[in-house]
């Protein structure tokens, strides 16, 4: 604790004979580049997620009429002169096809649509608490759609913000479900050993040999029609947490079996601690940096699972918006080939996913400070 | 060998059991049984149905009586008969709807397994023997992507990139003028020229997930000290790769053939709607939006029913391979 007295020369001189086992891993850690890419790229998410009304320019249900199935919209910074300028989108105004009488959107290069930084738009409750009308950015005499619009004229840059705030909390609390079945049936299985370990160990080979999609499809197709988006939303992160834990309770299991040997667990529990007291005072401590790694992989592959159903329409659905909700409008081939932009949402998901999978690899690297 | 053979399938008839019970649960889940839904679909339509008619119905279907004689009959119809029930929605036998589409679900499944392994190995054995190298790191990359990406999402971007820049329609499995002819050798070709695409998508994140265990695996053995004595009898370099750590790194993946299997035929369904491509998938989802439950249990019951057989057959290759299991 020599080195925390003086934070300044602490950055600099590495002391690896007295930093505690989560400096150290952090040190490993931080040597990951990829991972600390990984790291920025989530919180980044999460801020999104965090500030998703504030962000977006609209509220996600706004139609604009005059923009139905728009293209993206281009941020220039260069004007009509060539010169510098502030940053616009040009402005675009309709015509009708003379034929189909669909709406053609025509883009006007000669006038500037100028952004403008914390507009007064669209009023929202600020997570449903704090009214307001302030968005980061916007512009005052036109509209400005940076993802595009789909069908109805519904910002797909708002409905992307809005998404990413459900998409990650379905993660989050699926993962916190499956955390705390595999710590739990894990830990059992570890501890007592027997024939409760021979029981566990049986399902989990059970449950990891039937495929999941298929399963998690037919229990979220079994929920009642006439439930509330939120309760459906509920039900399919638990579900998702209900069939994720097997992993995290294998590694449960084997550390603890392990770690039932050594001589300090014997040493406790010849002092007389009490078999909850022997866990969690002793035991989580020891291998929690596993379980932390374990629960950094299981992210991508439940946030890929909800997209999935969600995708098919089995999952969430409107109007509750997930990435994977936003990806449902673009299941067949002619709506993706006339706007091609509803696939921006897909992007969302695999920098998400990538960017747990960065971490994990990272993390999983500086879990064990000790090795080598 | 005779009694890991035993073992084994003793072992597989008791998870297809529990499977079967799985199987049940799905089919009775859904709130309400299947007279409901036709009472409420003929009122609708405006017509009348009497309390005695649902009652009849009920007794005729059997879902009158207590679940545990239910799921008996259920049962042993699959087990003496091959008898899944009968299909609501197709007003057919079960049965005669899957097994139209199953043998093209098989065979995509079975071809994306050789895909797999055909294209991770040779790589995977190549990133290990040269670590670092450009191609490795690109690789590395590919294996992330390929992982981090929905496949769905993978199969979207190929029909966009068919649609788009050759002009050809990619889902499906025969060109529009095919679909009906009559089976000859330019079918054949335009199935085959069809069927890659789904392949692919179905196989890339299997296929990263194999290369960077195959990698992995060969670096470890890559490090032991028999290498470096083979190095030093002068083996040459190919032949002790391929016949010494190569041989002991392989066991895994071999081991693991059951869960790719699982993981593949967990994605198929998905492929098979996104694709519109005839196989189990579209029956399956279609089956789950309409409630259409003996339809949707019975695709359970086979989706499980053949990664279990996978898995079966994984490890009966693994006994081949590794000679070491006969003797324990």
């Amino acid at each position: 604790m020599v080195a925390a007295a003086t934070p300044a020369a602490a950055s600099r001189i590495k002391r690896p004979d007295v930093a505690s086992q989560w400096q150290l891993m952090w040190w490993r850690f931080r040597r990951h580049h990829m991972a600390i890419l990984g790291v920025t790229v989530l919180a980044a998410f999460a801020l999104a997620a965090l500030l998703a009304e504030f962000l977006a320019p609209y509220a996600p249900a706004k139609r604009n009429p005059r923009y139905l199935s728009g293209p993206p919209m281009v941020v220039h910074v260069v004007d009509q002169a060539g010169g510098l300028a502030a940053p616009h989108v040009h402005a675009r105004s309709s015509r009708r096809d003379p034929v189909t009488l669909r709406q053609i959107p025509v883009v006007d290069e000669t006038r500037p649509w100028t952004l403008r930084l914390f507009v007064r738009g669209d009023p929202y409750r600020f997570w449903g608490l704090v009214e307001a009308d302030l968005h980061l950015f916007g512009v005052e005499n036109g509209f400005v759609h940076l993802f595009g619009t789909d069908h109805l004229g519904r910002d797909l840059f708002t409905r992307c913000m809005y998404a990413t705030r459900i998409s990650l909390s379905v993660a989050v609390v699926g993962v916190l479900v499956s955390f705390v079945l595999g710590a739990v049936i894990g830990g059992i299985a570890g501890y007592f050993g027997g024939a409760i370990d021979m029981f566990v160990m049986r399902l989990i080979e059970f449950i990891r040999s039937v495929p999941t999609l298929p399963l998690w499809l037919s229990l979220t197709a079994a929920l009642p029609r006439d439930w509330t988006s939120l309760q459906i939303y509920i039900a399919v992160t638990v579900i998702l947490g209900l069939l994720g834990w097997t992993h995290l309770a294998r590694t449960v299991r084997s550390k603890l079996l392990a770690l039932r040997e050594e001589d300090f667990v014997v040493a406790a529990r010849l002092a007389g601690c009490t078999d909850t007291r022997l866990i969690g005072r002793h035991l989580l401590p020891a291998f929690l940096s596993y379980l932390i790694v374990d629960l950094t992989i299981s992210f991508p592959e439940i946030l890929l699972a909800e997209t999935a159903l969600s995708f098919l329409g089995l999952g969430l659905r409107e109007p509750v918006e997930s990435w994977g909700v936003l990806l449902y409008a673009a299941q067949n081939i002619r709506s993706i080939a006339h706007m091609p932009w509803l696939l921006i949402p897909g992007l969302f998901v695999i920098v998400a996913a990538l960017a747990f999978n960065f971490v994990g690899d990272g993390m999983r690297d500086a879990a064990d400070p000790y090795a080598r | 060998m005779i009694r890991v053979l035993a073992q084994r399938l003793l072992y597989m008839g008791l998870t297809l059991w529990l499977v079967s019970v799985v199987a049940f649960v799905v089919i009775q889940l859904p709130p309400g049984d299947y007279a409901e839904t036709y009472l409420t679909e003929k009122q609708q339509s405006g017509a009348q149905v009497t309390r005695e008619e649902l009652e009849n119905m009920r007794r005729l279907l059997g879902i009158d009586r207590p679940w545990h004689q239910q799921y008996l009959t259920w049962f042993t119809g699959i087990v003496t008969r091959g008898d899944f029930g009968y299909s609501f929605e197709w007003r057919r036998p079960v049965t005669e709807v899957i097994a139209e589409r199953l043998p093209l679900t098989l065979l995509l499944a079975f071809a994306t397994l050789v895909f797999m392994y055909a294209v991770s190995l040779p790589i995977g054995i190549y990133s290990a023997v040269r670590q670092y190298s450009v191609a490795d790191h690109a690789f590395s990359l590919l294996g992330y992507i390929g992982l981090a990406t929905p496949n769905f999402l993978l199969a979207l971007v190929f029909m966009y990139i068919g649609q788009q820049w050759f002009g050809q329609s990619v889902g499906g499995l025969f060109s529009p003028h095919l679909a009906e002819a009559p089976w000859s050798w330019e079918k054949l070709v335009d199935l085959c020229a069809h069927l890659w695409i789904p392949i692919v998508v179905l196989g890339t994140a299997g296929t990263a997930n194999l290369i960077r265990s195959m990698r992995a695996l060969l670096l470890d053995e890559l490090g032991k000290m028999y290498v470096t004595a083979a190095r030093a009898a002068g083996l040459s370099p190919l032949r002790l790769l391929l016949k010494y750590p190569v041989r002991m790194a392989i066991n895994p993946i071999v081991a693991t053939l059951g869960w790719r299997l699982t993981f593949v035929i967990s994605g198929a369904p998905i492929i098979g709607v996104v694709m519109a491509l005839p196989d189990t998938g579209p029956l399956f989802l279609h089956a789950l939006l309409n409630q259409d439950m003996q339809l949707a249990g019975a695709m359970v019951f086979i989706y499980c029913a053949l990664t279990i057989l996978g898995t079966f057959v994984s490890d009966l290759l693994l006994v081949l391979v590794d000679p070491r299991i006969k003797m324990s």
